[in-house]
């Protein structure tokens, strides 16, 4: 078994959403529950296969790149099939592989028009693909494609299931996002063309691992290359002022397409700034970094405030989105272990929550048909056990400590105390009392968030109507996720455990040239 | 030596078989016209077969592997590799082509006889200019395959669009034409050869002059408009809007991928020399062309038209390599950049008209509305457009992305600012185009479906068959790229 799944278990994770979307293709149209059955049993395949990944992983060297598959892929340009996880990329994987069977699930019988679950599950599952290939990619141009590969189901899923305003959001996001990656492209050629050997001789390789740390590039050209990667994972994230895009797409697209955005999608622009960027380039992050860090707090602050001001649930929790991958980007920013530490945290636990929030805001929608704040109120009384989950989530969003979001945010601040040597100690003290700042304004907007919503008496106009509670599909999405956000808040070593070794190894990079200063 | 001493050099007939099956493949359909009325149907099957007939000894001669001199001792009609891999993309093209006409021409009340036959001398004049190393032979060769395609353009006689597109077409290639024989004539007054190797010898001599420099641009201009280049595009959308729509894909296609086998075959074996002239000019012919193309066809309403741009834009990414291929170590890789370009381009623009024109069989339209909801009643074309609108954009994992990586690759190879400049320019216009394939998409699959007429499309067997080639070519090409890619590596001249 351990045997079969170092050789094909990486692959198999990324290559079973396709097997099972190909099986849909076929399957006519109007065979819902069958499509429906296909879809669940494909991604709990995916989730049974990473669970076994995950069984058989050595947790005592997590910075050791496992169950690596090397295969030639296109000799020409020297790029290859490689596969493998460190401590880094599991935590995300395993994010990846529980939340599509959970959207599945929560599909079955929320549907949003004009309905037609062949074709949605068919993006689902390509989406998954995308993402679960992008987590385990270890070749650039390998990573590249599956970074884009979620391109088109999304832009699908927002533009034909979403909201009223859904051409103009799905269009926005995908302009957006191509224009970063044409660049993010543009720098990875750069890095196959310059990086060298000791020996001065080009490498013109996109492994990774052969990249790490890579030599031979001057240091003007070098915050040039990682201002390419910079921009093409910064809208990905989103980082301020890039991230005009994200409250469009969140707010218009169907709940599944805002829980898979929210929960996986934006991490592979934080997954790139700490598995591509900052390894390959650790000298340009250092000079980088106190920019990023600055767009980060701004993020916190911007989005922080931009909450405040929205009349419409999904469109606040879009916007927090902003702030909470702020923290995670101030995190990645400080260079440290401590910091990548958190900020992977942050990445698992925005996942959950924000996910989590993006499932009751759909779930509200279908109660209420509207998500404007000031017809909402009472939802306690409506539905107690929608109303106490939103609390849940609202608690676990803005970082009580013993549920997972917190986790994420105070060590993200902590670390920027002492950034890592190199960085101004003054300037990131700066943000992390602005940062800190915006964990008083996200308490302030989740918890006036839950009052408007969750308490007082509901509105005259819904005075006669019945509003089912938490449904079965509901419940068995969305334990799992609020267990688990339970779990890693009570132990966080349940993450860090995992990640620790393998960001030791990307700190120490970081370290290692400064110390050659 | 006297004249008199001539004695007839061997001719290597296993070189020139493709061109004699296609010629006898011509004369073929000719007899079968002429000679009855009822086996009209069957012109496009003999076509057809005649054009995959004619690839067997490309095959033989690919497993051969060595170049070949067609007149013993004359440089001027060469089968390399190079000229293998374009023919071999012409001949499969040219047979999508067919594929493409068969139900427009049978149902269409046209003259059936001379469509195909014309189709196939314009593919045997490309099959030609492929071996071309000769001013003559190239413009013998460009002649061949442009006279046909002017007749072909005004096919449809009794609209007054066509005979604009017609005329349109002839009168301004035309006019390149002569602007390239003057240039032609000019290289061969400094050189006082017409074989481009022996030209590339005599002007290393000769050095940088203003005729010489005159001439290379002169030469290169005439090919600019067969290509559709900006500024020289003008002629382009009006054409391709008015001409028969599998026209249209052929002219889109295989005419300009004939007009950048004569620019390369120029550039790389007649005036490599001379870098320092043509790659300034490409690099402001590459910026210019796609940029212009493609924020033009963000304004068409009409597909064809928008096709019309987006293949202006298409020849600007195409040209891009060029523009840095003057150094020895970017030469090849510029080269296999832009072969690969084109082949994986032929797959996508075929599968984009073949859906067009499945499409235009129902909605008798190619406005953009005619599109709306097609998602609704024919889910299989819609799904085989999206994978070709998106090739075409560049997006993974369909073969487009390659095609441009290898543009982005050989553009920043040359290490140079003025590669990565044009390197950039392509990312920011692929994001420009994006938008305007994305709108056919979009169409398509979030549009209602106008007067709710939601009968489903009827896809002819011809149609079908187009379809499953460009389909499985732009996915295999995606995934597993090293395929085109080696097609790419082998089509090398041999330089310096």
């Amino acid at each position: 078994m351990e045997n079969f799944l170092d050789h094909w278990g990486l692959s198999l994770a990324v290559f079973i959403p396709l097997v099972g979307a190909a099986v849909m293709i076929v399957v006519p149209r109007a065979e819902e529950e069958l499509h429906k059955v296909i879809a669940l049993v494909t991604s709990l395949a995916v989730l049974v296969v990473s669970i076994g990944v995950a069984v058989y992983f050595d947790f005592d060297h997590t910075d050791k790149l496992q169950y690596v598959v090397d295969h030639k892929w296109i000799e020409v340009i020297n790029s290859r099939y490689i596969v493998g996880i460190d401590g880094i990329s599991l935590p995300l994987l395993l994010l990846t592989a529980l939340i599509v069977p959970m959207v599945v699930i929560y599909s079955w019988n929320h549907w949003p028009d004009p309905k037609n679950p062949k074709a949605f599950l068919i993006l689902t599952l390509v989406l998954e693909t995308g993402m679960v290939g992008t987590f385990v990619a270890q070749d650039l141009i390998l990573f590249f494609v599956f970074f884009e590969v979620v391109l088109l189901p999304m832009y699908f899923m927002i533009g034909v299931w979403g909201g009223e305003q859904r051409l103009y959001a799905a269009i926005k996001f995908f302009l957006f996002t191509l224009f970063g990656s044409a660049l993010m492209i543009v720098s990875f050629l750069a890095l196959y063309f310059l990086a060298k050997d000791p020996s001065g001789a080009p490498l013109h390789t996109f492994s990774m691992i052969q990249l790490n740390n890579a030599q031979g590039i001057a240091h003007s050209t070098q915050l040039i290359v990682f201002g390419g990667m910079f921009i093409g994972f910064g809208i990905k994230v989103p980082i301020f002022p890039f991230h005009t895009w994200l409250p469009d797409a969140h707010t218009q697209a169907p709940t599944q397409g805002s829980v898979i955005l929210a929960a996986i999608l934006l991490k592979l622009g934080t997954y790139g700034f700490v598995r591509v960027a900052i390894p390959i380039l650790p000298d340009a992050a250092r000079s980088w970094a106190p920019w990023i860090a600055l767009l980060a707090v701004i993020g916190i602050i911007y989005g922080a405030l931009c909450c405040l001001a929205q009349t419409d649930m999904k469109r606040l929790i879009a916007f927090s989105s902003v702030a909470h991958m702020g923290f995670v980007m101030l995190g990645i920013a400080t260079l440290t272990d401590f910091g990548i530490n958190a900020a992977i945290m942050g990445m698992v636990a925005h996942g959950l929550i924000t996910g989590m929030l993006f499932f009751i805001a759909g779930s509200v929608k279908e109660r209420f048909h509207t998500l404007e704040i000031k017809r909402l109120g009472g939802l306690l009384l409506q539905a107690p056990r929608l109303g106490w989950i939103l609390g849940f989530c609202a608690m676990a969003s803005l970082g009580l400590p013993g549920l997972a979001g917190f986790w994420g945010e105070f060590p993200a601040l902590l670390a920027s105390y002492n950034p890592a040597e190199g960085l101004s100690q003054p300037l990131f003290r700066v943000y992390m009392v602005v940062g800190a700042v915006g964990t008083v304004f996200a308490a302030g907007y989740l918890l006036w968030l839950l009052q408007r919503i969750a308490f007082g008496v509901p509105r005259d106009e819904w005075e006669g109507h019945h509003f089912h509670d938490v449904e079965l599909p509901e419940w068995l999405s969305w334990v799992p996720l609020l267990v688990l956000i339970v779990a890693i808040g009570i132990y966080p070593n349940f993450v860090f455990h995992v990640t620790n070794q393998a960001v030791q190894a990307v700190s120490n990079t970081v370290h290692a040239v400064a110390a050659a200063k | 030596m006297s004249l008199l001493a001539f004695t007839a050099p061997h001719i290597d007939y296993h070189a020139l078989a493709p061109e004699i099956i296609l010629g006898a493949t011509l004369l073929v359909v000719l007899l079968v016209d002429l000679a009855s009325e009822r086996n009209r149907a069957l012109l496009g099957t003999i076509s057809g077969i005649g054009l995959l007939a004619a690839m067997v000894p490309i095959l033989t001669l690919a497993v051969d592997g060595t170049d070949r001199l067609v007149l013993s001792g004359n440089q001027a009609y060469v089968v390399d590799n190079f000229a293998l891999a374009l023919k071999a993309l012409f001949l499969v093209a040219g047979y999508v082509v067919v594929l493409l006409s068969t139900n427009y021409v049978a149902e269409g009340d046209y003259y059936e006889g001379e469509y195909y036959l014309l189709l196939l001398t314009s593919v045997l004049g490309m099959v030609v200019m492929a071996s071309a190393r000769d001013l003559i032979t190239i413009f013998i060769a460009l002649e061949t395959l442009s006279i046909p395609a002017y007749m072909l353009a005004t096919w449809r006689k009794r609209d007054p669009k066509s005979n604009e597109a017609g005329l349109k077409y002839y009168l301004m290639g035309v006019f390149a034409t002569a602007i390239m024989l003057y240039g032609m004539s000019l290289i061969f007054g400094v050189t006082g050869t017409t074989v481009l190797r022996d030209i590339s010898t005599s002007l290393t001599t000769v050095g940088t002059k203003p005729i010489v420099t005159l001439g290379i641009v002169f030469c290169v201009v005439g090919f600019a408009f067969k290509v559709s280049a900006v500024p020289f595009h003008t002629w382009a959308p009006d054409t391709y809007e008015g001409a028969p729509t599998p026209i249209t894909a052929f002219l889109s296609v295989s005419s300009k991928t004939g007009g950048f086998v004569a620019i390369i075959t120029l550039i790389y074996v007649g005036f490599y020399g001379n870098h320092n002239v043509w790659e300034p000019m490409m690099w402001a012919l590459a910026a210019l062309t796609m940029t212009v193309g493609n924020l033009v066809a963000l304004r068409q309403t009409n597909v064809v038209r928008l096709f019309a741009y987006s293949s202006v834009a298409q020849a600007g990414y195409i040209l891009a390599p060029l523009a840095v291929a003057g150094e020895l170590h970017t030469a090849q890789d510029s080269l296999s950049a832009m072969v690969i370009y084109l082949v994986i381009y032929a797959a996508m623009n075929l599968g984009a008209f073949a859906v067009i024109i499945t499409v235009a069989r129902k909605t008798r339209s190619a406005e953009l509305e005619s599109f709306n909801g097609l998602f609704e009643y024919a889910p299989g074309l819609t799904l085989t457009m999206t994978f070709f609108l998106f090739a075409l954009a560049g997006i993974p994992p369909l073969a487009g992305w390659f095609a441009k990586f290898e543009i982005f690759r050989a553009t920043a190879n040359a290490g140079t600012g003025a590669g990565y400049v044009l390197a950039v320019l392509v990312g920011v216009n692929s994001v420009i185009a994006l938008f305007y394939y994305a709108r056919i998409a979009q169409a398509m699959w979030m549009q209602p479906v106008p007067d709710g007429d939601r009968t489903p499309v009827r896809i002819p067997p011809a149609l079908t068959g187009a379809l499953a080639i460009c389909t499985i070519a732009v996915i295999v090409g995606g995934v597993y790229p090293q395929l085109v890619a080696r097609l790419g590596e082998m089509a090398h001249f041999a330089l310096g």
